[in-house]
């Protein structure tokens, strides 16, 4: 009963985070962007774990958060190692890797 | 003793291989010589030991693969077997053993190819001392021993083919023993050629003995004679003449034998007068009752043979070269040697044979020793006056003059007198052409003593003669003791006064019994006496025609010259006969053989290069097919590539946020689809 509106605020949340990551330049932003579509996931899989009464969920939540936690670690290097070099955030300025 | 038979022939070719292989490298001159002497030698003696062997037959204990037949004083001894096969046309098995047949006849042979070859041996080494292939012409030498040994020796035709083409060889080697002059290489080459024409004729007489016998060993195939038709005899015979007529060089076949003087003397004397050449005549001695049976091939025999001393008697006498004069006289004597033969008188050819061996080989050796003495001078006319510096040689040449102009006492007498004599029993035509045979050989022989050692010196300043080592004396001296008493072994009757002494034909008879029954009752006592008087008188004055000629009144030649200049160059030209051959048979060959080269060249060589060029072309077009076709759908593609990449790069911004959104709208792409097409 009162799940049923959860996977509509994940996908709201998600659809934001998406959003986010699309239009905004800072790479921090990016990052914490990615989070918020990870953590809509999130809510997804406990909404359903909740209303199926499974564990499957719960259990995945936890990989998911496992997982964001690693990568927001190697992004934040990687933002930090690019800030070293151009003293800028800003992923339009990182498109070396181009033809 | 007769169980080493088999050694005689072995020996020297055991010096042959001991010289051939060894001599180059490790033996020094000494030692070749002695090996190849101690062969030959060895080999004499055995012969000896065997022959007075064969004079006490009956009390031989024949041993394992000998066979003795006492009626015909006859020992096969068969060493090894060499061809086996199955039914013959007679019948039995057939079967060609290394088989060495002792009877009078070969022991005779063998007697003076290892006495005189013995002798020549000898003489080589002084003769050659100065040579540079030594070792060679001695192995040369061995393995000629051991050819003619295995011809004289041989049971059947087979195993003295062998020996035949072994002896054939050894002549071809030893003439171009000097190979590096031009003459002694094309001397050669021209004996080989012409011993070939009539070895084919030997080849073809074997096959048709074959096919009418069915036997090829001697003894076999003359106890059947009697069943061959005198056709198929007398075509079997002439074909075997036809062989005869290429090694003992008689007409039309005598051409490579004047050539052959090419080579070393000694050689001319052992090979070239004293016993290669006399294989023809042993080979028709030993087929005589072949012969006996087929008698017109006997009469072609006679015919050429007189024609053959009598042609190659007149070319000698305008000769200039030493060796030359010796060679046409070989020639003739040989055609003696075929009259002798074809008049049935096989004792007589044989005889002939051996004296013959003993005088020839003296006057070459004698040769030999003057052209040594001249420093390799073999020209008559530079010569003159050698009397007094070559005393030996010119003394021991005499004697051999002697024999061979058929003196009474010396033994060219004795055997020329028996062909004459049977010769006339036959045809006084043939008779006639002996005689005058002869009075041309005593002219030509006495003008060469005369030209050569009578008169003055026309060598010129300077030239000092000096007589020849003892090594090479020696064996001049013995031969002309041999020349001399040679001939007394075989006394006719008539001179004896019926006293039987002629020890040669009792010998020989168990051979050749038919014919010696025959002359029994030939001509008279009174008749043969006159006919060998009628002969010598002939002789003497052909002897004093030379001493004017040559020594008293030298003019008499050229104005005779002069007066019958065709015949003069007649003479010179050895009546044109190499010329003709050079026409009628070199230069068509040679020319067909440049036709032949032509076609090759042409038409063979040009449908090779028509092909050739046919691929050629055809590759050119595939390649074009794999440049513009292969290769172009290759780069195409690879063209292709590069254009699509070139755009497709493009994609690749390095926007991280551009790729996100594709990515994205992708998802909504595909979801969307997936969604409306799973309703």
């Amino acid at each position: 009963m009162m799940t049923s509106f959860l996977p509509l605020v994940a996908a709201v949340l998600f659809a934001i985070g998406a959003i986010g990551v699309l239009i905004r330049r800072n790479a921090i932003v990016i990052l914490m962007c990615i989070e918020l579509m990870l953590n809509a996931v999130n809510l997804t899989f406990a909404a359903y774990s909740y209303e199926l009464r499974s564990m499957t969920g719960h259990i995945f939540i936890f990989f998911v958060m496992t997982v964001a936690a690693a990568e927001a670690a190697v992004g934040l290097g990687i933002v930090i190692a690019v800030f070293r070099k151009r003293h800028s955030a800003d992923v339009d300025d990182v498109n070396l890797m181009r033809w | 003793m007769l169980d080493f038979l088999w050694l005689i022939p072995v020996l020297p070719f055991a010096g042959f291989l001991a010289c051939g292989l060894l001599g180059r490298r490790y033996l020094s001159k000494k030692a070749v010589s002695w090996i190849a002497c101690g062969t030959v030698l060895l080999a004499f003696l055995l012969s000896v030991a065997a022959i007075l062997a064969l004079g006490d037959l009956a009390s031989i204990a024949p041993t394992r693969g000998m066979d003795v037949d006492p009626a015909a004083a006859r020992v096969t001894l068969n060493v090894a077997s060499w061809i086996l096969g199955g039914s013959a046309p007679g019948g039995a098995r057939f079967a060609i053993p290394w088989g060495f047949t002792l009877d009078p006849l070969s022991a005779v042979m063998l007697l003076v190819v290892t006495g005189v070859g013995f002798l020549i041996h000898v003489y080589s080494v002084g003769y050659m001392s100065h040579e540079e292939g030594y070792w060679r012409y001695f192995a040369y030498l061995n393995l000629f021993m051991s050819m003619m040994l295995m011809l004289v020796l041989g049971s059947s035709f087979p195993v003295m083919f062998v020996g035949w083409e072994g002896v054939g060889l050894c002549s071809y080697l030893l003439i171009g023993f000097d190979y590096q002059r031009d003459s002694a290489a094309n001397a050669g080459k021209k004996a080989f050629l012409v011993n070939r024409v009539g070895d084919m004729g030997f080849v073809l007489a074997m096959a048709w003995i074959f096919a009418s016998v069915g036997r090829l060993d001697f003894a076999g195939v003359m106890s059947r004679v009697s069943e061959l038709t005198p056709a198929v005899a007398a075509g079997i015979g002439l074909l075997l003449f036809v062989g005869a007529c290429g090694k003992s060089a008689q007409i039309p076949l005598y051409v490579w034998l004047p050539d052959a003087m090419a080579g070393p003397t000694p050689v001319s004397a052992l090979i070239h007068a004293a016993t290669m050449v006399t294989a023809g005549v042993y080979m028709v001695c030993r087929c005589s009752a072949l012969y006996l049976q087929g008698p017109e091939a006997l009469r072609v025999i006679a015919a050429v043979g007189a024609l053959t001393a009598l042609l190659a008697a007149t070319m000698a006498l305008k000769q200039t070269d030493i060796k030359k004069v010796l060679a046409y006289s070989t020639v003739s004597q040989l055609g003696y040697m075929f009259l002798a033969a074809g008049v049935g008188a096989f004792t007589a050819a044989i005889f002939h044979l051996m004296t013959h061996a003993f005088f020839k080989a003296l006057l070459f050796l004698g040769s030999g020793s003057v052209i040594h003495a001249m420093s390799g001078e073999q020209d008559l006319r530079k010569m003159g006056g050698l009397r007094r510096s070559l005393p030996v040689t010119f003394w021991t040449f005499l004697m051999g003059t002697l024999a061979i102009a058929g003196i009474p006492g010396f033994a060219g007498f004795f055997s020329k007198d028996e062909i004459l004599a049977k010769a006339f029993e036959e045809s006084p035509y043939l008779w006639g052409a002996g005689v005058v045979a002869a009075a041309l050989t005593a002219f030509y022989m006495f003008r060469l003593v005369f030209l050569c050692f009578f008169g003055d010196s026309r060598a010129g300043a300077g030239h000092h003669p000096h007589q020849s080592p003892r090594v090479m004396t020696l064996p001049l001296m013995i031969l002309a003791v041999l020349s001399v008493v040679g001939g007394w072994v075989g006394i006719p009757k008539s001179l004896t006064g019926g006293a039987d002494l002629n020890v040669f034909e009792h010998y020989l008879s168990p051979v050749f019994a038919a014919p010696a029954a025959e002359s029994e009752h030939g001509g008279s006592v009174g008749l043969e006496i006159l006919l060998m008087l009628l002969a010598l008188g002939v002789v003497v004055m052909a002897i004093a025609a030379a001493r004017r000629f040559y020594v008293q009144r030298p003019e008499i030649p050229k104005r005779l010259a002069e007066r019958f200049p065709t015949l003069g160059r007649l003479l010179e030209n050895k009546y044109y006969v190499d010329e003709m051959y050079d026409l009628l048979v070199i230069r068509p060959y040679l020319a067909s053989c440049r036709a032949l080269h032509g076609f090759d060249a042409r038409v063979v060589d040009g449908l090779v290069n028509g092909v050739r060029h046919f691929i050629v072309g055809l590759s050119y077009l595939s390649r074009f097919f794999d440049q513009y076709v292969v290769d172009g759908m290759v780069n195409a593609v690879a063209y292709l590539t590069r254009g699509l990449s070139l755009a497709l790069r493009r994609m690749q911004t390095g926007m991280v946020q551009g790729y996100l959104t594709v990515f994205v709208l992708g998802i909504f792409l595909f979801v969307s689809l997936y969604l409306f097409w799973h309703r």
